[in-house]
């Protein structure tokens, strides 16, 4: 099963393709066996408790998270899916027209499963944190600090770290089997590991600790120098940021604090979950280079983290069911016919499109003898009429060919960029799931991603 | 023509690309432009295919017609380093406040500042003249976050409002919201034709027309090539597939009985026209839907070879004859 190049099931067209492509390319087929991801035994697997996806933004990853939630639900397991930002479409193709910050459970899946799904609202979630940590009166000094409003609702970070924090809570319920966590969108995916801990250190950090308690560091010995530098500086920033500010945030910092324990060491927890077993992440890209240079920076730090990699699942891979013939060879057929066509060939679509014939022979294409001779109606119409047909369904196949061609290029370079990663890191398991046309509006679309991730090749082609 | 023009779009559209052949367009026939990226993630420097770009205005390209091309990454530490300097003349301090860490709990602590760094530097070029009175840049392209963030990111006096009410950082805000909200500026929502895309350039127009943000053009990014027109498709609908093999047998691609080499290209192909077909109403779906905002549409081609620097210059011509500049 992993002994091909290309996932075993892809049909033979783009490897072939590609051979009559380029050459550096089918050398650089050659590298090493790419390991095909098998996505069913990861979700039926009793032992995966929390699946993340991640990868830049853009390549599918919410679409992703939840054919993989239904999958898993219909194949009998009870899960919930973590989104962050579902497009209005995906909450609907899940029957939910507003996903919101509690785990609402999707109708019509199929199965004894279970599926659930929920948008992560990050203000919500740190104010349910605060509320459950602080007493009433605590947390509304907290909830009504102008720095907390502002760091709840929008603080570089508070997204990611918010999810985690969410997966932290979901995990804690043990309610699911399964948990399907979608992530931020970003620009790169490493933030969704590494903004968490940079909230959570800069909260707890040195300089806004002594911020918090200049009056300590005034009593200890050698410290005064210190001091001196703190006063200017709390003085400067208090000039640019406008003084009340940096008031506000002694306060929250100090409210949180006696309340909350470290968010540092929050962050350090949900940290930790993401390395425990039963935790799979799957990186998600498409064939394009700036998505799969992001994954490549993302196995390699997954790998530094010991963090579990189940693989990559490549969205949007096209195929080609005409894969023997190459590009070259199309456009030198479609040129072909060009030349061959010297009718008037607006007239011959003409003549096509009028005759009710050839409407009603659409649906019976391969037993008709007489086609061979001539696609054009003959009922009345002149030797002229039936050749012009002829110069439109020549430019017809002429389009075919080119659009073929096309696709050949299309598939050329996405093996190409395939390749290189594969190159970079043979180790990876790889899914390829063959692009839609279209977007995704149901269940039955979700079904269809899901089927074409667990068989693992372009079944658009078929 | 605005003098200042922001570039945004949804992730994956591209709007670093079209930002960047924005600003090759705009520089035509000798005139500056000045390109500036202030995500911190160097796709300026990738595109052009040169090493990271500093914290400094630097030559990047040479437009036709002699104009050039100037690339500045802004750092919002350096940014506010600048910014001290400028208004308190710190001196040493500066550095020892970065090394204290204040520089980067100034600039993390208020989401606002930030942001009004970043457009504070990006409008300071804008004003910016040289000592014969003439302005240092003809136009200044930014390279700005994502559409679902775009009206907040420019909207940094609301921002900032809430945290800074007086200060230098409340001026510096007024001070950038004049720009923003004038006729000096225009922003650009870059998009594909899909679903959702448009759906986010939609919503992000009316963020941006609801703060008083000006509005630009709307560039459709990546539009594949028409390959087959109406008519095409509608005989696909009707043909025989005999008469296809036919015809493919005659452009020299085997024979057209059944099994044969040609027969057997029927029904691949038809299946992928049938995709295409697909594709062409999704599109024309949208297509109408962008039409529909009312704002000029701009469409770039798909580049077949990928994106490379001769596709940048591509863009930029294609760009221009379309009067962009």
């Amino acid at each position: 099963m992993t002994s091909d190049p290309a996932p075993a099931h892809t049909p033979a067209a783009p490897r072939d393709g590609a051979r009559e492509g380029t050459r550096g390319h089918d050398s650089a087929r050659r590298l090493g066996p790419t390991r095909v991801l098998d996505i069913d035994p990861l979700l039926d697997d009793p032992k995966t408790r929390i699946v993340v996806c991640c990868g830049s933004g853009g390549v599918g990853k919410t679409t992703t998270a939840a054919a993989l939630g239904l999958r898993a639900a219909e194949r009998g397991r009870k899960v919930v899916v973590l989104t962050i930002d579902p497009a209005r479409r995906l909450a609907q193709s899940m029957g939910i027209d507003s996903l919101d910050n509690t785990p609402r459970r999707v109708k019509d899946v199929d199965g004894d499963g279970e599926l659930h799904a929920m948008m992560l609202d990050m203000k919500r979630t740190f104010d349910e944190v605060v509320e459950a940590h602080a007493d009433r009166e605590r947390a509304a000094a907290i909830l009504s600090n102008p720095f907390y409003q502002s760091l709840s609702a929008g603080f570089a970070g508070t997204q990611e770290y918010m999810a985690m924090e969410k997966l932290g809570q979901l995990r804690a319920r043990d309610e699911w089997d399964l948990i399907v966590v979608d992530t931020p969108p970003s620009r790169s995916a490493l933030d969704f590991l590494d903004a968490p801990k940079r909230l959570g250190s800069f909260l707890d950090g040195r300089l806004i600790r002594l911020l918090t308690a200049p009056a300590k560091l005034g009593g200890r010995a050698g410290m005064k120098f210190l001091n001196v530098g703190m006063s200017m500086m709390t003085g400067t920033l208090g000039k640019l940021l406008g003084g009340q500010l940096l008031k506000d945030v002694q306060t929250f910092v100090a409210a949180m604090d006696t309340t909350f324990g470290g968010f540092r060491t929050r962050a350090d927890a949900t940290y930790k979950l993401l390395q425990a077993p039963g935790t799979a992440f799957l990186v998600v890209a498409a064939p394009e280079r700036d998505a799969l240079r992001e994954a490549a920076y993302f196995v390699e730090r997954l790998a530094a983290e010991d963090m579990p990699l189940a693989g990559l699942v490549l969205n949007r891979v096209h195929g080609s069911g005409a894969g023997e013939l190459s590009a070259e060879r199309a456009l030198a057929a479609a040129e072909n016919l060009d030349d061959a066509g010297i009718v008037d060939q607006e007239t011959g679509k003409a003549a096509f499109r009028n005759s009710p014939e050839t409407q009603g022979s659409s649906e019976s294409p391969a037993d008709s003898d007489t086609a061979t001779e001539a696609p054009a109606p003959d009922v009345g119409s002149p030797a002229a009429d039936r050749a012009s047909a002829d110069g439109a369904v020549g430019q017809l196949t002429a389009g075919l060919l080119r659009l073929h061609a096309d696709r050949m290029h299309l598939l050329a370079r996405e093996q190409r960029t395939r390749d290189r990663f594969t190159a970079l890191h043979p180790e990876v398991a790889v899914v390829e799931v063959a692009a839609l046309p279209g977007d995704v509006h149901d269940l039955a679309g979700l079904r269809d991603i899901g089927d074409r991730m667990a068989n693992g090749g372009p079944t658009g082609t078929a | 023509m605005s003098r200042l023009q922001v570039v945004s779009g949804k992730g994956g559209t591209g709007k670093t690309t079209v930002a960047a052949a924005l600003a090759l367009a705009l520089a035509t026939e000798g005139k500056r432009a000045l390109l500036v990226e202030v995500e911190g993630r160097q796709g300026i420097a990738q595109l052009f295919e040169t090493e990271a770009l500093p914290y400094e205005e630097r030559k990047i390209a040479v437009a036709p017609g002699g104009g050039e091309v100037y690339a500045l990454a802004i750092d919002p530490e350096l940014a506010l380093l600048d910014y001290l300097q400028m208004f308190y003349k710190l001196g040493g301090a500066g550095r020892a406040l970065k090394k204290l860490g204040a520089i980067d709990f100034a600039t993390t602590v208020a989401p606002g500042l930030r942001d009004v760094l970043l457009t504070g530097k990006a409008c300071e070029a804008v004003r910016r003249k040289d000592k014969t009175g003439r302005f240092a840049y003809d136009y200044v392209v930014m390279d700005a976050p994502p559409t679902g963030r775009i009206a907040r990111f420019l909207n940094v006096n609301d921002e900032v409002a809430g945290l800074a009410k007086i200060g230098p950082i409340h001026n510096q805000a007024q001070a950038v919201m004049r720009v923003l909200k004038s006729k000096e500026t225009a922003v650009h929502l870059v998009t594909l034709l899909e679903e959702m895309p448009v759906q986010e350039t939609a919503d992000g127009i009316a963020e941006l027309r609801a703060a008083k943000l000006p509005v630009g053009r709307v560039m459709v990014n990546m539009v594949r090539p028409a390959l087959l027109d109406e008519a095409d498709l509608e005989l696909v609908r009707s043909i025989p597939r005999t008469a296809l093999a036919k015809s493919l047998s005659t452009a020299g691609l085997g024979g057209a009985r059944r099994g044969g080499g040609a027969d057997r290209l029927v029904d691949p192909l038809l299946e992928q026209a049938g995709e295409y077909a697909e594709r062409y109403a999704l599109e024309r779906e949208q297509r109408s839907v962008l039409t529909g905002l009312g704002l000029p549409l701009h469409e770039l081609p798909l580049l077949a070879e990928g994106m490379d620097l001769a596709g940048l210059y591509e863009l930029a011509t294609e760009l221009r004859q379309q009067g962009i500049s």
